[in-house]
Parts: structure tokens; C-alpha cells; sequence
């Protein structure tokens, strides 16, 4: 270890540190008394209003666009087609280079000639208020030729399937294989084959705050200000220059309170950029608010996979290969700028990637649809691997009559394996398994709660009881997105500086959407110099102009990587600062530590102490006083990169109790525990609000949620009284456990814990359901795991409804 | 068809200010709340009565200002979040809430708050099933509920120590 390195160890693990504290957030009164900032909130002078005419086809061709009449309704400034943002915005693609074989076709923001799914937006209204554009669009003549539409992924690659891209010749979007080889002669000799096909559902992340932005142009300096609900500032004003053929430096993002992202709010959404094209257009304010209704038809949408799996066992219950199949559906297009491959990708990379078997094949194939576009959205592909892989090991066990715990030690790579490299070619730096399943059974009382079960099922109460290992993606490097050619950074900065005030001033571009990422900020800006947590501003990432380049809120990555930088910046100003009292108190910087914002003899001695704002009074005001020798640089600045792996990964393990009626289908979600390990937890009580919030949007698209659309492309589900989000009544309370397995990649040894909770619900969660139906030789594989899904597994109902079982 | 001009007038009082407004009779009150009063702390979520974010109280009674007509609150009291705050009858449920962190983003927030106000109104020491049943028709898709009702139960367990003997 370096010097450098003990000192961050010891700053942040002292008695007194706030690391590893869980300090209340001092943040969030103002949104307990309505003060919250939200962008619906801002009014700017002449602001005007846009809505969108949305198309009600999912495949049409524009034959003609009539106006007039809207023109001409009260309020209304402009009426503006997909040609005419057009011509000031250039299209993008949502490709990454890197990415063998991705194809889609550039997108513009809003449809030119053809729409390709129900809701894509076909004419903007721009009017004095909101309702007198949504007035408007009532009277927009839109003739239309509607196409067939290819909406049912498993038949996308048909040759009679309309195809999407006519050039493309087929709705294929993307492969991707894997294959070490070896797989077929170890399911030729092993004892057990287990095969099953598990389908998750299209899903969408409801923020409750639903999109939106004001874009407002100044003509004459050429500068566009955008205030948008957004998980990244940097990433819109890079799409947006893009978009508009501008410098960076003449788009401003500016990103408010944000109410909820969970990678909805990440994309590049085609009304958006074309609300700032007509800001540029009319040169005046235009405001973009989502209603609810179009959210659920525009938002990204997500999952939508179907995962044939195969396991291959010894008699012992020894996985010695897997393959999958994974298929998805992802849109018409692949989204601009993440690409809609990654969450195909992470069920190819990921699936079985926490157990021991070397040998292991799988394909994984995208197509194109007319449906809503699909993208990243917390958890990307990982609650598919899991769900799929914790059925089959369930599955294989209940084969061979192992209990699932047993079954998962028997497997799950060891604690003590890592650094370890999955068949796939993944590379894991440090996981603790084993350690999170034996944790998480103990704090089950596991052995206690199979007693009961039985018990319980003499008496006809049919309890299921669910286990899910999981990992999860944290702390990208470059190779994610990067190198791909997308303008999505990795590299995380903090300026951190002492003011004439006393005060510790941190700047990073850290996106705080609710998570506590400004508190977590404090909290190792504080331990790294010594001061108190009511010493510390932090100024996150709400503006370019005024912070530094940073990524945003996505990957689990801000704690690990913004948390490094800060650390890493507020030790550097400990020491500038040190510097400076040494020859105040004319003694060396050796001797002096800062505690609690003074600086103080190490040894105790007395006669040492000086604060932290006289030394800036001296060094700001009365630089008379130090000798001309002594510069004082009360600012210091870090940037920080994942280097050594290309990406760390954060692990837990996760259990849950359920009741099944048998008769009604209707399951009643017990309990949920989980033992995560996310590195360092700077702040424990929010690293269990993040599982427990991720947990909810795994345990939704479970039990609930369902993008439902039926054979014409018809998105059924666009209210939140048609699709089902959670209720207070519907998430049990989780209890949550932590083991810390520091990484290396960084000296604060986060590892990131946003997207965890939501990784292992629908595996979990289905093992339970399937543990509860056993009796009754039923089980089921779809998901969400609705009352008609539970009653058609225990053969009561003929057959799931066409539409619910849309895939 | 209703003209979209056709106006009325109201008199309403709105966190005990007594006001008389012009109004489109379309408006509904969350919007005319938020962009004719800027009482920005009731937020919009669904604009269709599910999620709860826009819950105000209206005449004592909580309801969802996306449902209603301002029209309809002629008359009326309504009390705000803004208003609530001020008052100061719900400053323990803030508190509560910011310490069991009950609030992530902070959007459904004031609308919780307004539902929780009601329920401990109602009478001391609600369970947490019943708090999550109360609660059930507020979404909040950051926390995954729990921290909101141990909020709201501590809130609820320190009025009913403090109106001990």
C-alpha cells in the first residue's frame, strides 16, 4: 500500500468517520414542505407549449398532413411535421461500432414518411398553453396507408413478416454467440438434462415525474439552454449538438430535481429533441411535459425476452454446462445513444455467470418490431439471466431431490476463486457468493421456515419459498459504451476547495435523482479532509456550464467512481491545506491532522490548534501574514477511470416467502430478504433504500407489469390503471443484510448498488411460486406470474388469454 | 362541445388566503394549483386519479386535485402542501420522514404526506397494514414503500407518547 492509499483507508475508517455511517440525507426537507425543483415547476418568459400527434398506427405510411385547421385554432404558434424538425435536426443511430453485426437505420426525431409504432410522434402543436395545443392536434389531418405491422418477436424473422428496413431484407438487429466448445458432449454424458423456456415480460420504469424539458434559444448568441428531467447533463448536450451540428459549448443542459430516472430518463427521446428544434425554430421557450398517457407509449420499454435454457448435471448435482437461447424484441429501432443490444448482450454475457461450469453456449438474437422502442432500464438483461438461470438450477433440483439451497452451494463459485473469469469471458475481480447464500439462509432461519411449509401444506395453506444468487454490473470502463463510439463518458471528476468561509465546496457531475448521491458526496468529502458533514456544500452535476464533465446516474457507477474522485481530491486538499498550517504554527505538515475542521498537533499537544476558516481568513484576506514562500492552494482536483478491469460487479443473494391460493391464483407476497454486497457501503441505511426500491421494480414485473400490446401493435396498457405498478400493500417489507468485499479497482472500494435490487425478484419470486405449486406438479415460466398465469399451470383455466400471453 | 374559452369565477380560500380567481372551466385543480396559483409543491403524476401525487386536502377531506374541476372547489377550503408545511400540523411527519429517509426523489412526497396527515387524523397507532392500506392509492416508485411507513409509523408512535398523561 502506498502512503497515499493508507491515509485514504484510515480517513475513511476511523471512529469518527461518516463513511459507513448512516447519516440522514440533509437534503430533503424541502421536498417534505412541496420546495422540490421539478422542470414542470419552471416558467421562463414567453414560454409557449408543445404537444404531439402521436401515431395511432403501428406501421402506417404518411400520406398526407393537413394542418390548416389546427393552425388556425385559438393559441396555437406552429404546427411542425417529422420533414420540418427534419431539416434543422440530423437523425442518429443508435449503433455501437464495436458491436459486430448491430444495424439500425437513422432515426429521426419524429417519423418522416413512415411510422413505425404506435406513439411514435408525427406532428408537433406548439401553443400558448398545453391544452390549447392538445386542442389543436385534434384537428391535424393526418392520411394515412396503414402497412402491416410485425409484432410478435418469435415471427419477426419469418419471410412473411412484413420487415421493418426494407434495405435490411429481414428484422434481424443484432446476434451475438457464445460457445467455449465442449457443450454438446456434456449433455451427450450427463445424468440430468434440464430444459425449459422462460418468458419475461415487456415492462416500462414509471418514474413518477413523468419526461420533460424547456428548451429556450438565444438567437443572437446562437446558445440553446435546456432544463431537462434527465440522469445526465452532459450526455443531452452532447446528443444535442450533435442533433443541431453545434459546438458543446453553446448548449447548456441544466438537470433539476429529477422524480425518478431508473433509466428512463437517459435516452434520446425524438419529442424531446424535436421540443428543442422548435425552441430553436421560434426562438423562444418551448416546455415538453410527458402526460402519463404518452409516457407509457414513448418511454423506453424493457425485458421482453424469451430464454430457452438447457442445463447439463452429474448425479451429484454438479452443473457442468448450460446453453440459452435468448430472443428480444426491441422496437423499430435500436435506441440512440446506448444501443438496444446491451440488455441482449448482459443475458448472453451473464446468465450462469455466478456458477462453477466452464462449458457453455449460448445465442442470443434482437429483432426489429412495430412496437415501442425497448432500451436499458434498471437491471439491463441481468433480471432475465437470473430469472432464467435460478429456474433451471430449481428445476434440476427438484430432479434430483437436492434441496435449491444446497443445490446453489454446491455450485455457486467459491468466495476464495476470484479473480475469476466466467466462460463467457467475463471477468470478475472479487464476489462473496457463498458468503451472501449462507448469510442470507441464516437470516431466513431457512431450515425453520421448510418446517413450517410443511406444516402448513398438511393444512392446505400453500407457502413457496424462493432463492435468487445474483451479480450485478457496477462502475463501467470505456468498453461499454465508449469505445463504441457513443459519447457516454466513463471518467468521473471532483474540484473540491476550501472557501474565505471555512467552507468545504464540492464540485462533481454526480446526477442526484432521490438515491442520496449528494449525501454520499459529503460524506467522503468530509472524512477525506476532516471536517463535519454541516462543513460541506456539494454542487452536483445540474449544469454544464458550471460543473465538471461527468457521465450521470446509470451502471451503479456514481459511488464508485465519482465517490474515487472525491476522495481521491479531498485528500489532495487535506494536504494543501496542511501545508499552509505548518507554517502557521510553524511546525511540519507530519505532525498536524485536521479533525473536525481544525487543524491539531497529531501527538495531542496543545498550542497547535487552528481552524479551518481562520486559515482561509489568512490565506484569503491577510496573505501579509505568511512568508512569500508559502502559496496556499486551497483547491485540488482529481479525475478518476475504472482501469484494471472493465467493470467491477457487486453480488448478493436474495430469498422470498409467498403464499399461493390454489383456488384463485392470486399469490400474496410474504417477505423478501437479501444480503448484498455492493463493496464499501458508504451510507448503510441508503444502500438498503436502494435494494429495497430496486426490489419493488423487480418484484412489478414479477407479479404485475405488463406492456400489453395486441396483434395489431396496439400498446393495451396506457394508463396506470391498465398497467400495474406496485402498491404500498403489494411490497412486504425487505430485510436487508450487507457483506463488504472492498474492491481494488479504487481506494474507497464501492462497488456500486443502484440496479442490484432489481435483479432478483423474478427469480426468486418464480422459484417461490413453483416451490408452492409443487405439490400440485405445476409450474409456471412466464412472467409476469398473474392469477390467470398460476391458474393455467394448475390446469384450471384452459389457456392464458391471446392478449396477455402476447410476448 | 364546451367552448374552450367558457370561463368562470371562483372564490376559494387556499392555505387559509381567501382568493378570487378567473377560471377556465376545463382547469382542472391540480393545474390550477400549480400554474395559476404556483403552488408548485402538488405534483402531477397520471393526470388520471391512480398515483396519488397531486393529493391535496380539500374541506378537511384528502382528495386528488387531477380529479377535480377547480370550478368544483368554489368555495371550498383547500389546503396545499405549501399550506400544510406552514401550519406546521404535519411538521412531525415531516421530520419523521426525513429521518427513516421516506423520501428519495421526493415527487410523490407532498401527496403522501397529505394521505399520512389524514390517516393519523383518523386515530392513534395505525398498523403498518393498515398505514400501507391507507397509503395504497399514493405510488411511489423510488423506495419500495417501507421507509415511508416506518415514517409514518414513528410519527404516529411519537403523537401518541406525547399525548400521554
Amino acid at each position: 500500500m502506498s502512503a497515499r492509499e493508507t491515509l485514504a483507508a484510515r480517513q475513511i475508517s476511523r471512529d469518527d468517520s461518516l463513511v459507513g455511517r448512516s447519516i440522514v440525507r440533509p437534503n430533503i426537507r424541502r421536498h417534505t414542505e412541496g420546495g422540490g425543483h421539478f422542470v414542470d415547476d419552471i416558467k421562463l418568459p414567453r414560454m409557449v407549449h408543445v404537444a404531439f400527434l402521436r401515431s395511432p398506427h403501428a406501421h402506417a405510411r404518411i400520406v398526407s398532413i393537413d394542418s390548416n385547421a389546427a393552425a388556425r385554432m385559438p393559441g396555437v404558434i406552429h404546427v411542425a411535421t417529422g420533414k420540418d424538425i427534419a431539416a434543422i435536426s440530423k437523425p442518429y443511430v443508435g449503433v455501437l461500432r464495436h458491436m459486430e453485426g448491430l444495424r439500425s437505420p437513422p432515426q429521426y426525431p419524429m417519423a418522416v414518411d413512415v411510422a413505425r409504432w404506435q406513439g411514435e410522434p408525427v406532428v408537433a402543436v406548439v401553443a400558448e398553453s398545453r391544452a390549447q395545443a392538445e386542442d389543436a392536434i385534434q384537428r391535424v389531418d393526418v392520411g394515412w396507408e396503414v402497412l402491416p405491422a410485425a409484432v410478435n418477436m418469435e415471427k419477426a424473422l419469418d419471410p412473411s413478416e412484413p420487415v421493418i428496413h426494407e434495405s435490411y431484407g429481414s428484422n434481424l438487429c443484432y446476434r451475438q454467440i457464445v460457445d467455449t466448445g465442449g457443450v454438446d458432449e456434456a449433455f451427450a454424458q450427463a445424468h440430468l438434462v434440464v430444459e425449459d423456456t422462460v418468458n419475461i415480460g415487456r415492462q416500462t420504469g414509471v418514474p413518477l415525474e413523468p419526461r420533460g424539458l424547456i428548451a429556450a434559444y438565444n438567437a443572437a448568441d446562437r446558445e440553446l439552454t435546456v432544463y431537462h428531467s434527465y440522469q445526465s447533463a452532459h450526455l443531452m448536450q452532447g446528443t444535442l449538438a450533435t442533433c443541431f451540428s453545434m459546438e458543446e459549448r453553446q448548449i447548456r443542459v441544466i438537470v433539476p430535481d429529477v422524480g425518478g430516472g431508473f433509466g428512463i430518463k437517459i435516452h434520446t427521446y425524438g419529442d424531446e429533441v424535436a421540443a428543442c428544434a422548435l425552441a430553436i425554430i421560434l426562438n423562444r421557450p418551448v416546455k415538453f411535459i410527458a402526460d402519463r398517457f404518452e409516457s407509457f407509449q414513448s418511454d423506453i420499454h424493457a425485458r421482453d425476452h424469451r430464454v430457452r435454457g438447457k442445463l447439463a448435471l452429474d448425479r451429484e448435482g454438479n452443473i457442468l454446462a448450460l446453453e440459452i437461447d435468448d430472443l428480444t424484441g426491441i422496437g423499430p429501432y435500436s435506441m440512440h445513444p446506448r444501443s438496444s443490444s446491451i440488455e441482449l448482450l448482459e443475458v448472453v454475457l451473464f446468465t450462469g455467470g455466478n456458477y462453477k461450469h466452464k462449458l457453455y453456449r449460448a445465442r442470443g438474437t434482437v429483432v426489429f418490431q412495430n412496437k415501442n422502442c425497448m432500451c436499458q432500464y434498471r437491471g439491463v438483461g441481468h433480471p432475465v439471466a437470473f430469472a432464467a438461470m435460478e429456474h433451471l438450477v430449481d428445476q434440476a433440483a427438484l430432479k434430483l431431490g437436492i434441496d435449491p439451497a444446497e443445490m446453489r452451494r454446491r455450485n455457486l463459485i467459491s468466495d476464495d476463486a476470484y479473480p475469476y473469469t466466467s466462460p463467457s469471458k467475463t471477468r470478475f475481480e472479487i464476489l462473496s457468493h457463498q458468503k451472501c447464500l449462507t448469510q442470507l439462509l441464516k437470516l431466513m432461519e431457512y431450515d425453520d421456515l421448510r418446517k413450517e411449509q410443511a406444516k402448513l401444506r398438511k393444512r392446505g395453506i400453500h407457502y413457496g419459498i424462493g432463492l435468487a444468487s445474483f451479480f450485478e454490473l457496477t462502475n463501467p470502463s470505456p468498453l461499454i459504451y465508449g469505445m463504441g463510439g457513443a459519447r457516454i463518458g466513463t471518467v468521473e471528476s471532483c474540484t473540491i476547495r476550501l472557501d474565505a468561509g471555512g467552507q468545504i465546496v464540492v464540485h462533481t457531475a454526480i446526477c442526484e435523482l432521490g438515491q442520496g448521491a449528494e449525501t454520499i458526496v459529503a460524506q467522503i468529502a468530509a472524512d477525506a479532509v476532516g471536517v463535519e458533514l454541516s462543513s460541506v456544500k456539494v454542487i452536483s452535476g445540474v449544469d454544464t456550464l458550471s460543473g465538471p464533465t461527468g457521465s450521470g446516474a446509470w451502471a451503479s457507477r456514481q459511488t464508485g467512481t465519482v465517490g474515487e474522485a472525491v476522495l481521491q481530491a479531498g485528500l489532495t486538499l487535506r494536504k494543501n491545506i496542511l501545508d499552509v498550517a505548518a507554517v502557521v504554527l510553524q511546525t511540519s505538515e507530519e505532525k498536524l491532522d485536521i479533525i473536525n475542521g481544525s487543524v491539531v498537533m497529531k501527538d495531542g499537544k496543545r498550542g497547535g490548534n487552528v481552524s479551518l476558516l481562520e486559515l482561509a481568513r489568512i490565506a484569503y484576506y491577510r496573505g501579509n501574514e505568511l512568508p512569500s514562500t508559502c502559496e496556499p492552494l486551497f483547491m485540488a482536483t482529481h479525475q478518476f477511470r475504472i482501469k484494471d478491469y472493465d467493470f467491477v460487479f457487486s453480488n448478493g443473494a436474495a430469498g422470498c416467502l409467498l403464499e399461493v391460493d390454489p383456488e384463485t391464483g392470486f399469490i400474496d407476497l410474504l417477505k423478501i430478504w437479501c444480503v448484498d454486497d455492493c463493496g464499501r457501503a458508504i451510507n448503510p441505511k441508503l444502500v438498503d433504500e436502494q435494494i429495497r426500491g430496486g426490489m419493488a421494480q423487480g418484484i412489478g414485473p414479477a407479479l404485475l407489469e405488463h406492456c400489453i400490446y395486441d396483434d395489431q401493435g396496439q400498446l393495451l396498457t396506457c394508463t396506470m390503471a391498465d398497467y400495474l405498478l406496485p402498491m404500498s400493500l403489494d411490497v412486504p417489507d425487505i430485510e436487508v443484510h450487507h457483506v463488504q468485499t472492498l474492491t481494488k479497482t479504487s481506494a474507497l472500494g464501492a462497488k456500486g448498488i443502484g440496479e442490484a435490487g432489481a435483479s432478483a425478484p423474478p427469480g426468486a419470486i418464480m422459484n417461490a411460486v413453483n416451490d408452492a405449486l409443487r405439490p400440485f406438479n405445476a409450474k409456471v415460466t412466464r412472467q409476469p406470474i398473474t392469477p390467470e398465469v398460476v391458474l393455467e399451470a394448475l390446469g384450471k383455466i384452459s389457456q392464458v388469454s391471446s392478449v396477455s400471453r402476447q410476448a | 362541445m364546451i367552448e374552450p374559452k367558457e370561463v368562470f369565477d371562483i372564490s376559494l380560500t387556499v392555505n387559509g388566503e381567501r382568493l378570487t380567481r378567473r377560471v377556465q372551466v376545463r382547469t382542472n385543480l391540480a393545474d390550477f394549483l400549480r400554474h395559476d396559483l404556483e403552488l408548485t409543491g402538488t405534483h402531477v403524476g397520471c393526470e388520471h386519479g391512480v398515483c396519488g401525487a397531486c393529493t391535496v386536502t380539500l374541506n378537511g377531506k384528502i382528495v386528488r386535485s387531477c380529479l377535480m374541476f377547480a370550478v368544483q372547489a368554489d368555495n371550498c377550503e383547500v389546503q396545499t402542501i405549501e399550506g400544510l408545511s406552514r401550519s406546521g400540523v404535519i411538521k412531525d411527519l415531516q421530520d419523521a420522514f426525513v429521518q427513516h429517509n421516506g423520501v428519495q426523489c421526493g415527487f410523490c412526497t407532498p401527496g403522501m404526506l397529505a394521505a399520512a396527515h389524514a390517516l393519523l387524523q383518523q386515530g392513534p397507532l395505525p398498523s403498518r397494514e393498515r398505514i400501507r392500506d391507507f397509503l395504497s392509492g399514493n405510488y411511489c416508485r423510488c423506495t419500495g414503500y417501507q421507509a415511508i411507513v416506518d415514517s409514518v409509523q414513528a410519527a404516529a408512535n411519537q403523537r401518541a407518547r406525547s399525548s400521554m398523561p
